[in-house]
């Protein structure tokens, strides 16, 4: 279960001994934007240390790494493959060709260090027009993708769009990347709230992505992954209808009938498979589902 | 690895160190300056030394100025320093 | 008859001070004072020798204080919380005789019942009429409350006012009443505003103090204490102070209503006060602008003396009706001593201030720290000083967990059921160490350079000699 992401300055020895302690699911330690051009290597071999070294328990570990027509993204992938961290972030990407390269070269990494190829997993970040309109094709350009990443910043000077607070001029990417992430059978997540003193908006935004299909959402700041967490996990309505439809059909498999109802609705397949992951994420959360 | 110019990385950050990197005069020197330097001393001089042990740096003079760092951020600072200073820099 | 007298040095004579007596200082001016050494300035003019300072609290403006020591102007210090060069100095071994620390409450207690006797109080007033009525909330050096300087006032053979800004008779409120005062000085400034109060206490933005400030206020709602008619008290510094951020929604959603807040005012108990949070404060000591403007215009924010603040000795005092109090500490040991009287080299850094005080007055102690602070981890074996003692204390909160002090049974329960991520005290201290290694160093063993009087008079621990 991945719900919040959160971004870690890949170059800031503080930041990252602390980046676990915020509840977020997952962290994103940066080599990207977040590092000076000067500081590239200092921070690849910190991040590279910090995983060695410290202990993030549950917390995922995905690193972002620099863009392909970068000089420094070998160097990223050769410090952080051999960590084996749960998720590599590339960025910028435009295409599956883009893929396919940085699949190649992981794949060398993995071979040279005895790990079995493919063990690390891909979460594209889709940042340029190019990317968003070749989503589907970049979800399913190679087995390690396991989700998308949204955005916006980037993509909005891309489109030549004004970025605003409402991200209507996102409105078409964000349907789009959810479009194709599912299409593909990957996870999809969206951009950062970017103001991390507006809580409302934060609210309002992480609601408005869920209720379009997002996983989970990014953050730029720590203050914000609790909203997140709760806007993304199940609600205790939706675990309490989940274990009713579960119920329902056990029910139904008693009395050998073929079609079940609930209350007044029909039961289908896709309601028991929403049903079931209702409450696996609950399970997995420790929330209220302990219904088998 | 051989150090052919002065070279620095890290900063003056808490939980960081900053570290200083010049060719040596035959041997390896490491200076360590520690605000936790009563306790951790040894420990952050070791760190430092197990990284140019790694790298085979055998002449050079290192000055560590720790703020609390953890050996992770030592040796990946020392490391920084050390592979600046062992590249000649075309830029 | 007048009790105006022209300059300091003269008051100083009036006031019939001579070698080896007692002058006492408060410390409302913080780190802006410039009475103390303005008085000590004159009377090593005067060649008096042998002098005991008793000064509610030392900051590094004080530092003058180090060569009326080598001179041998001033020979003792007693002092509740000491802190910059003079503390340096006094840590390696300045003073042959060692400096009594006492506590907030632990200081009237021992003025108020004669253990300890003030021949000449030297009180700083940023506003006083000429017969002495003084008050802290006007004029341009306006600190607020002046309830450390109170017992001082009341219980000193002679009492000097030394003011900067001089109202017509009878100036209200006042704080100092005119029945104790000898004589009044005006002189040109008593302190320096920017080292007096801060313009606005800033919130800590530091997401590890965000942290252990989120769990802290979880720890108060699971204790149960979090009820109509609460009481609450915290610290100016970081986690401590952040736990006010979390409190206001939780007490919002409750719709009770707190009776009082307690202690050093900031801005962030005025909001509370103002949106109703709180009936009253009671206010010892202001931090901020913001306070010193409330304790001045708001009717339920009231000045209160350091006897009734917190002293032993009193019949009552008002951490004795104290619910919450959030603390710090540069070391809490596995048996939750508190030190936060020196660093970790032994060095002085600070002093009990109220800390022993409300935790012995408050049902719920906490002290919120990070589990290490640039690599020295919180938890140790033993503390270097022995501030305030361990069984006063109720739970530690860090960033990766939250020890209950075993002897607390009810709260241990409370917080095992509250999902709060609990574990032992001696937990802490290993994964700190997992993170840190085991901190080397020696225990300073030089000759004692500072007595700690706990607040019932007795001493709970010596400071030694760095060198």
């Amino acid at each position: 279960m991945r719900r919040t992401m959160l971004f870690i300055p890949g170059n800031s020895p503080a930041m990252l001994l602390n980046a676990d302690i915020h509840q977020s699911d997952a962290v994103i330690l940066d080599l990207e934007d977040a590092v000076a051009p000067g500081e590239k290597d200092a921070a690849r071999m910190l991040v590279r240390n910090a995983i060695q070294s410290l202990d993030y328990g549950k917390t995922e570990i995905i690193v972002r790494v620099n863009p392909l027509d970068t000089d420094y993204i070998r160097g990223d992938l050769e410090a952080i493959v051999p960590l084996k961290p749960d998720l590599i972030m590339p960025t910028k990407v435009s295409d599956a060709e883009y893929i396919h390269q940085v699949d190649q070269m992981m794949n060398e990494i993995e071979e040279k260090h005895g790990i079995p190829v493919g063990t690390v997993g891909l979460i594209p970040l889709l940042e340029t027009a190019e990317g968003i309109e070749n989503a589907y094709s970049i979800a399913k350009s190679s087995k390690r993708v396991k989700a998308l990443f949204l955005g916006a910043e980037d993509l909005s000077t891309d489109l030549q769009a004004i970025r605003s607070k409402k991200s209507d001029e996102i409105l078409y990417a964000r349907g789009r990347i959810v479009l194709a992430a599912r299409a593909a059978g990957v996870e999809v997540y969206d951009t950062p709230f970017t103001d991390v003193n507006d809580d409302e908006g934060l609210l309002q935004d992480a609601t408005f992505a869920r209720s379009i299909g997002f996983t989970g959402k990014a953050s730029i700041s720590p203050r914000h992954v609790s909203a997140i967490n709760e806007v993304f996990s199940p609600s205790l309505e939706d675990i309490t209808y989940a274990q009713e439809v579960m119920e329902a059909i056990e029910e139904g498999k008693r009395q050998g009938k073929g079609a079940v109802s609930l209350r007044g609705k029909m039961i289908d397949k896709p309601i028991v498979d929403r049903a079931r992951k209702v409450l696996e994420a609950a399970r997995e959360l420790g929330l209220g589902g302990t219904h088998e | 690895m051989e150090i052919v110019q002065n070279a620095v990385a890290g900063t003056l950050e808490s939980n960081d160190v900053f570290v200083s990197v010049e060719p040596g005069q035959g041997k390896l020197d490491i200076v360590v300056q520690s605000i936790v330097f009563e306790q951790f001393g040894k420990d952050i001089f070791n760190a430092a030394q197990e990284v140019c042990v790694q790298l085979r740096v055998e002449n050079a003079s290192l000055r560590l100025e720790d703020r609390g760092a953890l050996d992770c951020t030592i040796k990946a600072r020392v490391e920084t320093a050390l592979k600046r200073a062992g590249e000649v820099n075309n830029a | 008859m007048s009790k105006m007298i022209q300059n300091l040095g003269d008051a100083i004579k009036a006031s019939g001070l001579k070698d080896g007596m007692t002058i006492s200082f408060h410390h409302h001016l913080r780190n802006g004072d410039f009475v103390l050494n303005m008085v000590l300035e004159e009377i090593a003019k005067l060649g008096l020798k042998d002098l005991t300072v008793q000064a509610s609290s030392l900051f590094d403006c004080h530092a003058p204080l180090i060569d009326h020591i080598k001179s041998g102007v001033v020979t003792g210090i007693e002092t509740n919380y000491m802190t910059g060069r003079l503390a340096k100095a006094v840590s390696e071994g300045l003073l042959k005789k060692p400096v009594r620390f006492r506590s907030h409450g632990g200081r009237p207690a021992a003025i108020d019942t004669g253990r300890v006797h003030i021949d000449v109080a030297f009180v700083a007033a940023p506003a006083a009429d000429r017969m002495g009525n003084a008050n802290g909330v006007s004029g341009p050096s306006a600190c607020g409350s002046l309830g450390y300087a109170i017992p001082d006032s009341r219980r000193a053979d002679k009492v000097v006012i030394v003011t900067d800004y001089l109202c017509d008779y009878p100036l209200f409120p006042c704080s100092i009443e005119e029945t104790d005062v000898d004589f009044v000085v005006k002189v040109d400034r008593i302190g320096d505003p920017k080292g007096i109060v801060s313009g606005t206490t800033q919130m800590t933005r530091d997401p590890v103090a965000l942290t252990i400030a989120r769990y802290a206020a979880d720890v108060i709602s699971a204790s149960g204490l979090l009820k109509e008619g609460f009481s609450f008290q915290t610290g100016a510094g970081g986690a401590s102070l952040a736990v006010t951020k979390y409190l206001e929604p939780m007490i919002q959603k409750l719709g009770v209503q707190g009776s009082f807040g307690l202690g050093g005012i900031t801005g962030y108990l005025v909001d509370m006060l103002e949106k109703g949070y709180f009936r009253e404060l009671m206010d010892v000591q202001c931090f901020d602008l913001k306070a010193v403007e409330s304790i001045r215009t708001n009717p339920n924010h009231h000045e209160v003396s350091a006897t009734r603040y917190a002293s032993p000795a009193a019949k009552t005092s008002c951490v004795d009706s104290l619910d919450v109090v959030v603390l710090g500490a540069t070391q809490i040991d596995t048996d939750f001593n508190v030190n936060v009287h020196t660093d970790s080299n032994g060095y002085i850094t600070g002093g009990s201030g109220g800390h022993s005080d409300t935790a012995a007055g408050a049902k719920l102690t906490m002290i919120v720290a990070p589990l290490f602070r640039a690599r020295l981890p919180i938890v140790v074996n033993k503390v270097l000083c022995k501030s305030t003692p361990g069984h006063t204390v109720d739970v530690l909160v860090t960033q990766r967990g939250v020890a209950v002090n075993p002897q607390n049974k009810d709260l241990y329960a409370a917080i095992k059921s509250s999902g709060l991520p609990m574990t032992d005290i001696h937990d802490l201290k290993n994964m700190a160490e997992a993170y840190t290694g085991a901190p080397g160093g020696t225990v300073p063993q030089g000759r004692i350079v500072a007595d700690v009087e706990y607040r019932d008079g007795s001493i709970i621990d010596h400071i030694r000699c760095v060198k």
